[in-house]
């Protein structure tokens, strides 16, 4: 692609026409400057009025019925004021969706880090067959959440499941996937942890890949081992890269909803709402029991809930960003390669 | 989960990584001790590939048993003999309208990728290149857009598609995502370190229109980041369930609903839905064989790096 290519078949306005009169802008000009002027804004428009239209109409009405007892029939509502909120707050299974959601999110993030620190680590190693490793971690990314749900269901089942087989085995007790709490967190956990490791893993390895090299050479001159080196280099060259993932999958996870409602084949959370999420009480509510004022409450109380994580993961990155000497997860432009 | 990938802040130029330069450290690095890849590096990936592929066989496995072999203590891990007969009930089903639901997901995946790289693009090349008041700050609103949570929006929208009459249709999931702000900013970063900016004011002198500018010099600098935009969209879209599964009717279905409709048909006949599971994700694995490597480098592209 060269300069060459852009020569234009009819010059439409010649910049420097010979006798081009002074001041006055011949048809073309005038088009080209007005060409100039309002082409960005229809290249950008139609974002913008998708986002009007699927985005930001949607949150103020959401915030609207969320006000209204909803009538599906007539369509329309009656305001009630804070009435629905009230109801969700004081709802048992709002506060057991909101621990589980929490207890899922936890369950699944801090071991898919670990991970994926380890296995980003080891892709970063002067291995054979790059490309080959690089693209199997990859593998799960591509199967749907319904599809992982369903196979680890499966895999997790009380009675015959795979796991438990094992378990039983290796003569322990079998563990009841679906009836304790806890136990279903981790195997919803799993779910997730299996889907994105990889995932991370590579985002990780990109990361890892930007620390100089000359560092591990220096480490290695001056007598660090493997371990020391991953410790005192690449580990504190990662802190940003690590709050990024940190921050979106905490968006993510606090959305949670495919892989619980395929849990089982009621979808509704289990039976004592185990691993009820928040998400999962909103389908309910919403299109279960058909209440839609009560949904578009519970919406905005979650959009709250990550709204204020949000800010609160925004200040620790900020905090720990600012030793990094400036490096960091903004929104910085036009800045070039640092090395 | 999200149906965007999370990998938008990007701080080295894109194209180091997508484009396969700054790869070539190997040479380098084997000189250092402790850094060459010795057997455990190999033994600890291999772990992780096998568990990364064991659910895809252990779906085959259970999928080409019958209906006792859940339940089978002693069960084989050699598969048996009928996966062709459980995915031909599973096809056949009416309840679970499998080509339908085949045709949907593709059919819906493709426009949404098509208009999303379309409209990224365009806004990309925009926000990237072109002088316009107020730039940044929509820049900035675009970027902010990406931490609305989709259950913000999902009571309205659903009674606007049923005010509409369109909900059950593919429709509804279609049109509220044919545009992403992720693609923007995705594409506004890459075009940003690509494109050098003498090359669109040689074209401005040349007396080129904003289209032509845009057609000539962006399309073809965008291409590379507008083919994983496309994959990452396409992925994205396929396996997006919420919406799709509050929206869609059960007879007119895309596959992530059509599979939880299996499970619901066939709760107690695992074989029958895994072998469903399994033949639902065969046309993402056949794009991932194809395309895995572009996924690769455009997740490695769009991260963080320190």
């Amino acid at each position: 692609m060269t300069a060459t290519d852009v020569r234009p078949e009819a010059p439409e306005a010649p910049p420097q026409g010979k006798d081009k009169p002074v001041r006055v802008l011949s048809f073309s000009q005038n088009l080209s400057r007005w060409d100039l002027k309002v082409s960005p804004y229809l290249y950008i428009s139609p974002f913008f009025i998708m986002f009007a239209v699927v985005g930001l109409f949607p949150i103020a009405y959401t915030a609207v019925i969320s006000f209204m007892e909803w009538d599906l029939v007539r369509n329309s509502g009656e305001f009630i004021g804070f009435d629905q909120y009230i109801w969700i707050l004081q709802n048992p299974q709002f506060w057991t969706a909101l621990r589980n959601t929490f207890s899922i999110f936890l369950l699944s993030s801090v071991p898919q880090l670990v991970f994926a620190i380890f296995i980003a680590a080891m892709l970063d190693k002067n291995i054979r067959a790059k490309t080959f490793w690089r693209t199997s971690v990859l593998l799960p990314y591509v199967m749907a959440p319904v599809a992982v749900a369903l196979i680890f269901s499966n895999m997790f089942g009380d009675n015959h499941g795979l796991v438990n087989n094992v378990l039983t085995d290796l003569g322990l007790t079998p563990i009841p996937w679906h009836k304790d709490p806890f136990w279903s967190h981790v195997a919803i956990a799993t779910m997730v942890n299996f889907r994105w490791t990889g995932y991370n893993a590579l985002i990780l390895l990109a990361a890892m890949q930007a620390v100089p090299r000359d560092y591990y050479e220096a480490a290695t001159v001056d007598g660090a081992g493997a371990f020391r080196q991953f410790w005192s280099i690449t580990l504190p060259s990662l802190r940003p890269t690590l709050i990024f993932v940190i921050i979106t999958s905490t968006i993510g996870g606090l959305q949670i909803f495919d892989e619980p409602s395929q849990f089982d084949n009621t979808g509704q959370g289990g039976a004592a709402q185990q691993w009820l999420t928040i998400t999962l009480f909103l389908y309910n509510i919403g299109w279960r029991e058909w209440n839609f004022g009560r949904a578009a409450a519970l919406a905005w109380i979650l959009f709250l809930i990550i709204l204020v994580i949000g800010l609160i993961n925004l200040l620790v990155t900020r905090r720990l960003v600012r030793d990094e000497g400036g490096r960091g997860v903004s929104l910085s432009r036009k800045k070039g390669p640092r090395r | 989960m999200s149906t965007t990938p999370p990998i938008a802040m990007v701080e080295q130029p894109i194209a180091t990584a997508g484009l396969g330069r700054g790869r070539n450290r190997s040479s380098r690095t084997t000189k250092i001790r402790g850094y060459r890849a010795g057997f455990w590096v190999y033994a600890g990936l291999g772990v992780v590939i096998l568990s990364a592929v064991f659910p895809y066989y252990w779906s085959f496995l259970i999928g080409s048993g019958d209906a006792s072999t859940i339940s089978d203590p002693d069960m084989s891990w050699i598969p048996g003999g009928n996966f062709l007969a459980n995915a031909a009930s599973v096809v056949n089903d009416p309840a679970v309208n499998f080509w339908p639901a085949l045709w949907n997901s593709i059919y819906s995946s493709t426009l949404i990728a098509a208009s999303v790289v379309v409209t990224s693009t365009l806004a990309g090349w925009a926000f990237a290149k072109l002088r316009f008041k107020g730039s940044k700050g929509l820049l900035v609103f675009v970027v902010a857009t990406m931490a609305v949570p989709t259950q913000l929006g999902v009571v309205p929208l659903y009674i606007l598609f049923a005010e509409l009459g369109w909900t059950g249709s593919v429709g509804a999931i279609i049109i509220p995502a044919l545009t992403s702000a992720f693609g923007v900013f995705w594409m506004t970063q890459y075009l940003q370190q690509t494109v050098p900016d003498e090359l669109i004011e040689a074209a401005r002198v040349d007396g080129a229109t904003m289209l032509r500018t845009f057609w000539t010099i962006a399309v073809p600098a965008a291409r590379p980041a507008a083919a994983m935009l496309f994959l990452f969209t396409f992925v994205g879209a396929w396996n997006n369930f919420f919406w799709p599964f509050i929206v869609l009717d059960r007879r007119d279905p895309t596959l992530p609903v059509a599979l939880s409709l299996l499970q619901s048909n066939y709760f107690v006949d695992y074989s029958v839905v895994l072998a469903g599971v399994l033949l639902a994700t065969v046309p993402l694995l056949l794009l991932f064989v194809v395309a895995g490597k572009q996924l690769v480098s455009g997740i490695m592209a769009g991260a963080v790096k320190g």
